[in-house]
């Protein structure tokens, strides 16, 4: 039994924050709140750590009812996305503090910081003041003071965000080991898709402050119930298009016309919204059965080893994902290769009908 | 419009009389061809920010000469130097409207509202900022206010450079790939030559045709992305670059082969008996699974949605593969091959029979 | 914002009513009471209506302190604040000079208000005192317990030595919370210091300044021990404030009822002036 929200609201004013929201967390591995900015993400956590109150519905922890009980008395650690530490007091004191508070006796805290720093690999800055760290070991100072205390609930809210992308990268590799097997139920709020991914566990997608779907990251991420799960979960954002299944083919509008992929071809004729995802259009041929696409390049994006290419379709804006370095020029023609039989379709309304794995 | 050179460059906030004093950017050569969209990436503290302030004007270097095609102009001040530059966090004239904080310069320069109007006009155009000509420029978002940044600095019809210092820090993630893309085919149309300085792949490739990758105070590659990617020429940009960065292992040589934990691996550069000490470096994504090779063992799946990252560990030492959605991983004891176009080895760091330092 | 339900935190501000109370409250409306009855010292009084508003409101030794007032405090305001401006943006921004600033600029402040009525005092004083007898020496004819126009030289040169160095601490606090980076980029748009100052620094430190207009206006509207210790409203009543008028209203007359009606009227045009200052610097802010 882990933390529970039953029929939780959260209404600030005129405005809803988070409507009615049921939500059972898993004792083991990450719980993931995966939206954009504003989805509720935060919200959510200061509804579960008890910084603020539901307006309605109960929260339940480990089988007893802790609505209303303030964060003070119940066993929460919280790690924010800005570097939040004592500018007075040096490595050693920072994570020791709760313990302070808690009044644990000297020899215990300086054994459990110890323990602690040493899995941070901290140790050596034991001395210093946080002013004198860089950010990711001030984050680390930041997640020791957590851990330490062991919480039974630890809240994470875009603890990464503020670092530099090699330090997101190793301390997203470090934290599920960090985390597993301390008996605590961890949250992990994050606006990015692919540390979602990879840090596994399960995931809740959020969009404007409701919970669109619920499981294992893997599954969600699969098996998107409706569009807006799918499209929560895509980075670059998935690709969509109105389409009308007629037969064995596909219309779009603006004259768009493809032959039915096998996977979608048990659908029944009519109106859906077809989605797939970027890195299923590529700029290269590689399947016989890929569907070739043209349009306007809007926009060519480069990281270390992918070219992210946005162009148009007479109705939409798609994007395309290759592996490798691929400079098309803005506004020049260019023609992508989709992958239809990776494509998901969902009813006008969004709910998925076929396709996914 | 300008050709930068930097000459025998090098700065410390210390006193070099000292001796032996800390140097944030230590000897550096290099050329900056006129009109050339350029990136300045490293983490932070590898002096990139030094050397920006010392091109801008704001830092006068301990050693050496800056040229602006030929003219010496190590001592001269930002204004008189002619440049423009676009900071970290937004700087804008809060309470004149856009259309003066554009015409600011100008005005500045004593140039005839008649020439100055048309030229606001253009650069406005340029830079999508026509519709807000006549608001506040304090009432913008983050985006708007960099564009006016950006805009001050173009509409100065002779500006020899513009830099860029971590534009898009403050700006909305999704918000940011569209600036990202707008700033290289900005570039494409002024063709005003144009340095990006970030800690950021992303940005930094998407936007440069050459990359300039700074460590701990010295330059260690300037390429193209692709280089960057296919061919580091230090194990620093192979782990800086691309996500997960490259494998780097410890390696020896051997009557001309190359050694991992004594059994020989092919590699794509010259095997010279070398002294120092010698690693072999391979992508993630040039490892595969094989029926012979380096064994090794699987120990933890990281699924990334279209691929996942595999670690695994071979004679305590870590090696990570990518491997993409659907492909079986085989479990317990495996096999590695390293793709021979792609191993390479380096001593001290730098790629055996490259370009050095 | 997260706040936890508990009743009891009210308790939390009761010390701050109880003090309001005492402090405020009840004088004020002890005052109320004054205004609208008459007495004769002996504690009986008589419902006597706004008779004493409209006694004070017509009467022209009121009008007389009333302009002297504003004319004190209009003065001061634009000595003070053009000055304190021009002192905060000479100091230094780093090193080790700005504590050195800061200390000497502060010490004004710290001398109490009497204190610093005596010292001018003496130092005015036209045959012993170093500024009065420096004058006389220079052939100027100086003597401010003679002369009004010495007399307010003297008390609004006071005035700007007391309370300048507010302004200038509260300026420079503006100037230092502006980034490098607007003056790093001032340097390359080839803004001249005229450009930056008007630009940058006069709209970074509008806020502060707001606060200093304010508090100098308040505290330049109801200052008393200085002007009293220095020239108690003398020569004649040349530099009879309002405070002071009120003073001599009150304690020296006895006239209870007037003098309740005078600080009524003088704490609605505090109140008043106050007021509009501040909404018209909100507004400004806004749009």
């Amino acid at each position: 039994m882990s933390l529970e929200l039953r029929n939780v609201s959260k209404v600030v004013g005129n405005e809803v924050h988070i409507f009615p929201t049921d939500l059972t967390l898993e004792d083991e591995g990450f719980n993931i709140l995966l939206g954009t900015t504003l989805a509720g993400k935060t919200t959510l956590m200061q509804l579960m750590a008890g910084l603020q109150r539901p307006t309605e519905g109960e929260v339940w922890f480990r089988g007893r009812n802790v609505t209303g009980v303030p964060v003070q008395q119940r066993n929460v650690s919280m790690v924010y996305q800005q570097f939040i530490n004592y500018p007075n007091f040096d490595v050693f004191e920072n994570i020791a503090s709760p313990l302070r508070v808690a009044g644990v006796n000297g020899a215990e805290i300086k054994s459990r910081v110890l323990a602690v720093s040493d899995l941070l690999r901290l140790t050596p800055m034991l001395n210093r003041r946080p002013s004198e760290l860089s950010g990711g070991q001030q984050q680390r100072t930041a997640l020791a003071r957590a851990l330490v205390k062991d919480a039974d609930l630890v809240l994470l809210d875009e603890p990464l965000a503020n670092l530099d992308f090699k330090l997101r990268e190793e301390l997203r590799d470090e934290l599920p080991k960090l985390l597993s097997g301390r008996g605590c139920t961890v949250v992990y709020a994050t606006t990015e898709p692919s540390e979602a991914l990879l840090l596994g566990g399960h995931t809740a997608a959020l969009a404007k402050g409701r919970v669109r779907q619920f499981g294992p990251t893997g599954t969600v991420y699969r098996q998107p119930a409706n569009l807006e799960s799918a499209a929560i979960f895509s980075e670059p954002p998935i690709n969509t298009i109105a389409v009308r299944k007629a037969g064995h083919r596909l219309l779009a509008p603006g004259g768009l016309d493809w032959p039915i992929p096998g996977p979608l071809a048990s659908a029944a004729d009519g109106d859906y919204m077809l989605a797939l995802r970027p890195h299923n259009v590529a700029i290269k041929r590689r399947r016989e059965t890929d569907t070739p696409l043209t349009g306007n390049v809007l926009v060519t994006e480069i990281s270390g080893s992918e070219s992210v290419i946005h162009f148009e379709l007479p109705n939409d804006t798609w994007v395309s994902q290759s592996h490798g370095v691929h400079r098309v020029a803005v506004g020049s023609t260019g023609t992508f290769f989709a992958d239809l039989g990776q494509a998901m379709m969902f009813t006008p309304d969004g709910v998925r009908v076929k396709g996914g794995v | 419009m300008a050709r930068i050179t930097l000459e025998d460059l090098a700065h410390t906030y210390f006193d070099p009389a000292e001796g032996d004093v800390e140097w944030a950017v230590r000897r550096l050569d290099l050329e900056w061809a006129d009109g050339g969209a350029f990136a300045l990436l490293g983490p932070s503290g590898c002096g990139k920010t030094t050397l920006l302030n010392i091109m801008s004007g704001l830092l006068r270097p301990t050693r050496g000469r800056i040229l602006f095609d030929d003219r010496d102009v190590t001592g001269l001040s930002p204004e008189a130097r002619n440049i423009a530059q676009v900071f970290q966090f937004p700087v804008v004239y809060d309470t004149m409207s856009v259309y003066d904080n554009i015409a600011f310069p100008l005005r500045n320069r004593g140039m005839a509202e008649a020439e100055i109007a048309p030229r606001v006009a253009e650069i406005a155009e340029l830079t999508e900022l026509t519709p807000m000509l006549r608001q506040r420029a304090a009432g913008l978002t983050a985006d708007g206010k960099q564009k006016i940044s950006l805009a001050r600095g173009l509409v100065r019809p002779d500006v020899n450079l513009v830099m860029f210092d971590e534009p898009l820090t403050v700006i909305d993630p999704h918000l940011k790939w569209v600036l990202r893309s707008k700033l290289r085919e900005l570039h494409q149309r002024v063709r005003t030559t144009m340095i990006y300085v970030t800690h950021d792949q992303t940005e930094a490739l998407t936007f440069a045709d050459q990359v300039v990758v700074m460590n701990a105070g010295e330059v260690v590659q300037i390429g193209t992305p692709v280089e960057l990617f296919e061919q580091p020429q230090h194990t620093f940009v192979g782990h800086f670059i691309g996500s997960p960065g490259m494998n780097v292992l410890p390696a020896k040589i051997e009557n001309g082969t190359a050694l991992f934990g004594g059994q020989p691996v092919e590699v794509a550069n010259p095997v010279a008996a070398a002294e120092g000490v010698v690693e072999l470096g391979i992508r993630p994504e040039f490892v595969r699974f094989a029926p012979t090779g380096i064994p090794a063992t699987v120990t933890n799946v990281a699924d990334a949605g279209r691929y996942r990252i595999i670690d695994t560990e071979s004679r305590g030492h870590s090696i990570k593969l990518l491997v993409d959605e659907g492909e079986p991983i085989p479990s317990g004891a495996v096999n590695l091959g390293f793709a021979p176009g792609q191993t390479r080895l380096y001593r001290d760091g730098w790629l055996i029979g490259g370009a050095g330092r | 914002m997260n706040k936890t339900a508990d009743n009891r935190a009210w308790l939390l501000v009761t010390p701050v009513v109880l003090l309001v109370a005492f402090n405020a409250l009840i004088p004020l409306m002890t005052v109320v009471n004054y205004s609208v009855q008459e007495t004769f010292g002996d504690n009986t009084f008589f419902w006597s209506g706004v008779t004493w508003f409209e006694q004070v409101l017509r009467d022209p030794r009121f009008h007389g302190a009333l302009g002297r007032q504003l004319f004190f405090t209009g003065t001061i305001l634009l000595i003070e604040i053009p000055l304190g401006v021009a002192i905060a943006l000479t100091m230094p921004r780093r090193g080790t000079w700005v504590s050195v600033c800061l200390v000497l600029m502060a010490l004004p402040l710290l001398i109490p208000w009497n204190v610093v009525g005596a010292m001018w005092n003496i130092m005015a004083l036209p045959d012993i005192g170093l500024l009065g007898h420096t004058l006389n020496s220079m052939g100027i004819d100086y003597n401010y317990t003679r002369q009004p126009v010495s007399a307010w030289v003297t008390l609004i040169a006071m005035d700007v030595w007391h309370w300048t160095s507010l302004v200038v601490l509260l300026a420079y606090a503006g100037l230092v919370s502006i980034p490098e980076a607007y003056y790093q980029a001032a340097k390359i748009d080839g803004a001249k210091p005229w450009a930056v100052f008007r630009y940058i620094q006069l709209p970074k430190m509008k806020r502060v300044l707001t606060i200093a207009v304010l508090l100098r206006f308040m505290d330049s509207f109801m200052i008393y021990t200085e002007p009293s210790v220095l020239t108690g409203g003398g020569p004649g009543s040349s530099t009879t404030l309002l405070s002071i008028d009120l003073v001599k209203t009150a304690l020296g007359q006895f006239d209870l009822g007037p003098a309740a009606a005078t600080s009524l009227v003088y704490f609605l045009i505090v109140l008043a002036v106050s007021w509009i200052f501040y909404t018209l610097m909100m507004r400004t802010e806004e749009s």
